[in-house]
């Protein structure tokens, strides 16, 4: 039993990941046409990519000189308003939501409502907040009022879907404790609900509000507020030099944003 | 235990008295700062305009409905423009993130100096949105689905070199130390003790952000980077809400089926 078998110049090789072969190259086969039919669409012209070496060197030598002062004043109200719009509809997302996150529990509420609450979740996640910026845009107005419309409906739908969650996923022997004291309904809620499902809520308002800040810096290229339009309009201007500068001040909000939440993050959890 | 005495009755209370009193602190400092906001919103808002929004938006859903649905026949090109952008940007990230992430992963990494560089393209990539990587783009390649796949790919790659040198560094390490022990070379043990242990990660990732990919390709056109977006602002700056509200379903609905696929695949992989 023991003897050794020649293996005629077989060797050991890794177990593929898609064990049956048909399943496996026809994956292979139909990836490399695909890629090839999207490659060949791509309209891919090697002139128009060493006209664009050319621009991308003006603009490389704007972004390492960014003009902050020429335009100061427009960058800074430009990033206010972005920090503002995203600060408010955060927090205006938040409580709207949770009537729509009870609404879309299913444990909670008949199932037209559901239906109705899931309806609205569904189409805020389903969008871009740039799409529905422009039609709040053609509703009320260029400024920063349809932005804050927009974030907050894009908020409503992140919170109403995981606030949904959560409290089809509370743990019930809280809430029997509580009410077997005789308890009300309303300190129910805030005596074991609310301990529960606050934390996390607080983590992901600040995850939010950092996602917000991101929307925020770019919904004004479709005119709906904040350091967007700003950037937009200075690089169809070719002012490029403040336009790295309005970059530069993004990524450095961005980043300082996400740093902060996350400690407050990792500090209440 | 926080305990209230009131008339030599005790009574347990959830928090104490300091306690109490910062939360009414910080509440009433979040008040304040949302009122500062809502001043600084409502100066620079034109309320004429907010205030003929309903007459505004009835006659953008009387406009809309129904949808033109022959207007498809024009839609199948942008809509074949914007998988690309998502499927080509997808791959390209795939490629470049990759190798950026086993170079910003603690245990992979050849050097601590190697490991920020590395770190600095992941962060620096993901703070930029992909439509302000367009609008770049767009300046220096022109308009067109090349600029899309590009801006799509640079925001992804911070994204997913994330995601995958969080996976490399929970790998087990005992696997590795396993092939190493039998004089096996840095490449040998990266492709029989490591790349097995992410791969189905790595794939997972890239799916994922697939589908994020894809939502994203339908706004890039708005800048003039290729897909559906060229016809969805070209529809909206002529006020032809019909074709607009087409537009809008076939975003939803291929929306709708990538997450569906996306999904699949991943339950699969698992």
């Amino acid at each position: 039993m023991a003897q050794a078998t020649p293996l005629s110049g077989r060797r050991w090789s890794p177990p593929p990941l898609i064990k049956n072969p048909w399943i496996r190259w026809g994956l292979i086969l139909g990836a490399v046409i695909y890629f090839a039919v999207a490659l060949s669409t791509l309209q891919f012209s090697p002139e128009r990519v060493a006209r664009g070496i050319q621009r991308s060197g003006q603009l490389l030598l704007a972004f390492l000189q960014p003009d902050f002062t020429t335009r100061g004043n427009l960058i800074l109200v430009g990033i206010l308003e972005s920090v503002t719009m995203a600060a408010i509809s955060t927090v205006a997302g938040f409580i709207i939501s949770v009537p729509v996150g009870f609404g879309a529990a299913r444990n909670l509420v008949p199932v037209p409502v559901y239906l109705f609450c899931r309806g609205l979740i569904a189409l805020s996640r389903t969008f871009q907040e740039v799409i529905i910026a422009i039609l709040f845009v053609v509703m009320f107005g260029f400024g920063p009022f349809a932005g804050v419309l927009t974030l907050t409906f894009g908020s409503l739908g992140f919170f109403s879907k995981l606030l949904a969650e959560d409290i089809e996923e509370i743990d019930p022997a809280q809430v029997e404790a509580i009410r077997s004291t005789g308890a009300s309904w309303l300190k129910m809620v805030s005596y074991a609900v609310v301990p529960q499902v606050l934390p996390r809520m607080i983590g992901l308002t600040l995850y939010r509000f950092d996602i917000n800040i991101r929307e925020a810096a770019i919904l004004g290229i479709v005119g709906a507020g904040g350091i967007g339009s700003t950037l937009n309009t200075s690089l169809r201007r070719y002012d490029y030099d403040t336009a790295s500068a309005i970059i530069l001040v993004i990524i450095a909000l961005v980043m300082t944003v996400e740093l902060t939440s996350g400690w407050i993050r990792k500090r209440v959890q | 235990m926080p305990v209230l005495e009131k008339n030599g009755i005790k009574t347990w209370q959830w928090r104490d008295q300091r306690q109490v009193l910062t939360e009414y602190a910080l509440w009433l400092l979040l008040l304040l700062v949302m009122l500062i906001c809502a001043r600084f919103i409502a100066e620079r808002t034109t309320w004429s305009f907010v205030l003929d929004a309903p007459r505004q938006g009835g006659e953008m859903i009387a406009r809309g409905v129904p949808p033109r649905w022959d207007y498809m026949s024009q839609l199948w090109r942008p809509l074949w423009d914007t998988l690309t952008i998502a499927t080509l940007g997808t791959a390209l990230s795939f490629i470049i993130a990759v190798p950026v992430a086993f170079l910003a992963a603690r245990n992979t990494t050849p050097h601590l100096i190697v490991r920020y560089l590395a770190l600095l393209i992941i962060v620096g990539t993901r703070s930029v949105n992909s439509l302000i990587w367009a609008l770049i783009l767009v300046v220096i390649l022109g308009p067109g689905v090349l600029s899309g796949t590009l801006a799509i790919a640079l925001r992804s790659v911070g994204f997913m070199g994330k995601l995958i040198y969080e996976g490399i560094e929970e790998i087990n390490p005992e696997p590795v130390e396993a092939i190493r022990s039998t004089g096996a070379s840095g490449a040998q043990v990266l492709s029989y003790a490591i790349w097995p242990q992410v791969i189905t990660n790595i794939l997972g990732v890239t799916i994922y952000r697939w589908d994020i990919n894809l939502r994203e390709s339908t706004v890039v056109g708005l800048v003039g980077a290729g897909g559906i977006g060229i016809q969805l602002d070209a529809s909206i700056n002529t006020l032809r809400w019909n074709q607009v509200s087409m537009i809008l379903i076939v975003i939803f609905v291929s929306v709708f089926i990538s997450e569906w696929i996306s999904a699949k695949a991943r339950q699969a992989l698992i």
